[in-house]
């Protein structure tokens, strides 16, 4: 009887969202809004259009990745506040996990795991710093980049029990944390504006182009795998 | 097309919330719920024949997707992890007081 209730909301949940599909355009046929045209042009100010990859230079913006510009140039405010959403959610882990003793199983782990992870390890923190160092150039970025670095920490939790990371991890995501505002502050005290783009911006495409959108990511990267490390270990201590 | 299938998930996650007894089941629903709805923002900003917003040596003029959904969606991801390991660290404290997550042997224990 439950069953057969929910099914019957759910299908009528589905119809009306069926219903109210022609308010919005149909799939593949969106049309740019003015804000969207304005951030791929690099327009927002009214300086910028025709954008062309390795040759426009010295613009509002610098990174060739839409995305990344948005994320950590035009709305830095909006990324700042994410990753306080993100060090919250840690803490709260921290806190309510507080007290629990790792499970020790007092045996050697296994050896395959042992030995790929000395393979693998440095391959894997040499790709997630590859993702967030090029965050303005190709798909990928600070988050991304993070949570590959703290996949390759688990594989550390995994394959050695005595290894321990919280007091390095709090201390790089205060660290990192600290410099995102310290960079909006100098954007400040430069320009007159938070996190202003105070550096100059290059040529698209460039690894050292767009100002402080790489910095800023990196240090992004930094806290996130931070943050996701944190987590993992606090998730991985039980019994 | 990409809606339905978000449709058809938001409706998978909200049968599952009504559904399943287990407390852990609850938080996958809603992460599936999530999921959807990240489909749904990045599908609305889809222009077809056109391509991901990065300018690069074999798309080197903006001939691009709505770059904004997918910024949003990248925030609504980050918030989601945040949310997922908070809801299971409480859930390890559920666990660890009644030796159960299901709603209701817990609400039976909670009555005695």
């Amino acid at each position: 009887m439950r069953r057969f209730l929910s099914a019957l909301i759910v299908l009528g949940l589905i119809m009306f969202f069926i219903s109210t599909l022609p308010l919005i355009p149909e799939f593949g046929k969106a049309s740019l809004s003015k804000v969207s045209r304005a951030f791929i042009d690099k327009d927002v100010n009214g300086n910028g259009g025709n954008v062309q990859y390795g040759v426009s230079k010295d613009l509002e913006n610098g990174a060739a990745n839409v995305v990344t510009s948005i994320v950590v140039d035009y709305r830095s405010f909006d990324t700042l506040g994410e990753v306080t959403v993100l060090f919250t959610s840690a803490l709260g882990v921290g806190i309510i996990l507080s007290g629990y003793k790792r499970k020790k199983f007092g045996r050697e782990p296994n050896f395959i795991l042992r030995v790929s992870v000395g393979i693998l390890l440095p391959l894997i923190l040499l790709f997630g710093a590859y993702v967030f160092i090029h965050g303005h150039l190709t798909p990928g970025g600070g988050f991304p980049g993070g949570t590959i670095i703290a996949a390759g920490i688990l594989l550390l939790y995994l394959s050695n029990e005595e290894f321990d990371l919280s007091k390095t991890v709090k201390f790089v995501e205060g660290i990192s944390g600290s410099l995102y505002v310290i960079v909006g502050l100098l954007g400040l005290a430069v320009s007159g504006v938070f996190l202003i783009n105070f550096l100059p911006t290059g040529v698209v495409g460039n690894l050292f182009s767009s100002g402080i959108v790489p910095i800023i990511y990196i240090l992004i990267g930094f806290k996130v795998g931070a943050e996701l490390s944190g987590i993992v270990a606090e998730l991985h201590r039980e019994g | 097309m990409v809606y339905y299938i978000s449709f058809i998930l938001i409706g998978i996650g909200i049968y599952g919330f009504l559904t399943q007894k287990n407390l852990f089941k609850h938080l996958i629903s809603l992460t599936i719920i999530d999921t959807a709805i990240n489909i749904f923002i990045i599908s609305l900003g889809y222009i077809s024949g056109e391509e991901a917003p990065i300018y690069s040596k074999y798309t080197p003029i903006a001939n691009f997707v709505d770059p904004l959904p997918q910024a949003l969606v990248l925030t609504a991801i980050v918030i989601g992890v945040g949310i997922l390991a908070l809801g299971v660290s409480l859930l390890i404290k559920v666990y660890e007081k009644y030796g159960t997550l299901d709603v209701e042997e817990i609400v039976a224990k909670e009555g005695k």
